[in-house]
């Protein structure tokens, strides 16, 4: 069951995935984001992380589309034409795809307990915790604690991504022609 | 913005219950999924669905430009200020042990206060970049 599911869901994931590259018109870009961010919340959830799948709903699927759609406001809906032919990017597309499948051959089976990665630090903090820092969500207690630092610089590129935007967008308007291309950078990332 | 009733009637009746949601996931995140993050996320949302509805100069009256541009930093501060404290009390930088009479206790307040100081920049940042999207298309 959980096969057939998982299947449906990235078999989704991959018919979204190419109707967004062909899309033309940005809204219809903006809506496919959202229908993508929750599938892959969903695909999550059947792998069991619902902390990572809820951070994905609310950020991928809520907010980054509201944001997408105000961005879409200060620029033209419809996105243009490639001046190049697509052959090269789809090549190097393809080419780091396959790497990347290449790379996962060597990986142990998915869902084994004896991977490495379940035998370093993983069993530590399952068993002491509760014990050490009474908190029952072992990824809260790693996130806060175990690995506080990670999320101090978290929360400073958060900050920093707030203080990067406020700069490109409230700066002071010059001449008309000079804040559309300001508006265009604000929009990059 | 001159909507329909339906959207402005719904909106108003499900604001508190989002607001209520974002305090559960927050004060939940020891037991059960979620944390500052996305309780900030979902706070924001919160806001910036009212400003969506109901434009954004009703929106900054319940949350004005200068309070979020000044919360953006001080959970950044309340952060790094309970690794202070920690070091203060005698521990290394982030150790919430020393926060309190043994070390779990002190580690429950710590992670408590730094999830408010997560919940605290993230909800402010979203609601400040909406600020600025919407004040440029202007």
């Amino acid at each position: 069951m959980e096969t057939l599911i998982s299947s449906v869901l990235l078999t989704l994931l991959a018919v979204v995935t190419v109707a967004i590259a062909r899309q033309r018109n940005l809204f219809g870009v903006v809506a496919l984001t959202g229908i993508y961010s929750f599938l892959m919340a969903s695909v999550l959830i059947v792998l069991d992380a619902v902390d990572v799948a809820m951070t994905e709903a609310s950020v991928g699927a809520g907010v980054s589309t509201v944001f997408f759609l105000a961005a879409l406001q200060l620029t033209r809906s419809r996105e243009q034409r490639p001046a190049h032919s697509v052959a090269l990017p789809l090549l190097v597309s393809v080419g780091v795809g396959a790497v990347l499948v290449w790379g996962t051959i060597d990986l142990p089976p998915f869902g084994i307990a004896d991977a490495p990665i379940h035998q370093h630090v993983a069993p530590v903090y399952l068993e002491n915790s509760v014990k050490e820092t009474m908190v029952a969500n072992v990824v809260a207690s790693v996130l806060a604690s175990y690995r506080g630092f990670d999320t101090l610089g978290e929360t400073a590129v958060v900050f920093t991504a707030a203080m990067g935007v406020m700069l490109l967008l409230r700066g002071r308007r010059r001449t008309r022609g000079r804040a559309e291309g300001n508006s265009d950078k604000g929009e990059a990332p | 913005m001159n909507f329909d009733v339906i959207p402005r009637v719904v909106v108003k009746l499900t604001l508190p219950f989002m607001l209520l949601f974002a305090l559960y996931v927050q004060f939940h995140g020891e037991v059960g999924p979620g944390g500052g993050f996305q309780a900030g996320v979902i706070a924001a949302g919160m806001i910036i669905l009212y400003g969506l509805v109901f434009g954004i100069e009703q929106a900054k009256q319940i949350v004005s430009q200068r309070l979020v541009e000044r919360l953006v930093p001080l959970g950044v501060l309340i952060y790094v200020g309970t690794g202070l404290v920690a070091m203060l009390l005698g521990g290394n930088y982030l150790d919430y042990s020393y926060l309190a009479h043994d070390g779990p206790h002190g580690q429950e307040y710590g992670i408590m206060a730094i999830e408010l100081g997560v919940l605290v920049t993230v909800s402010s940042s979203m609601v400040a970049i909406f600020y600025a999207f919407v004040d440029r298309a202007r």
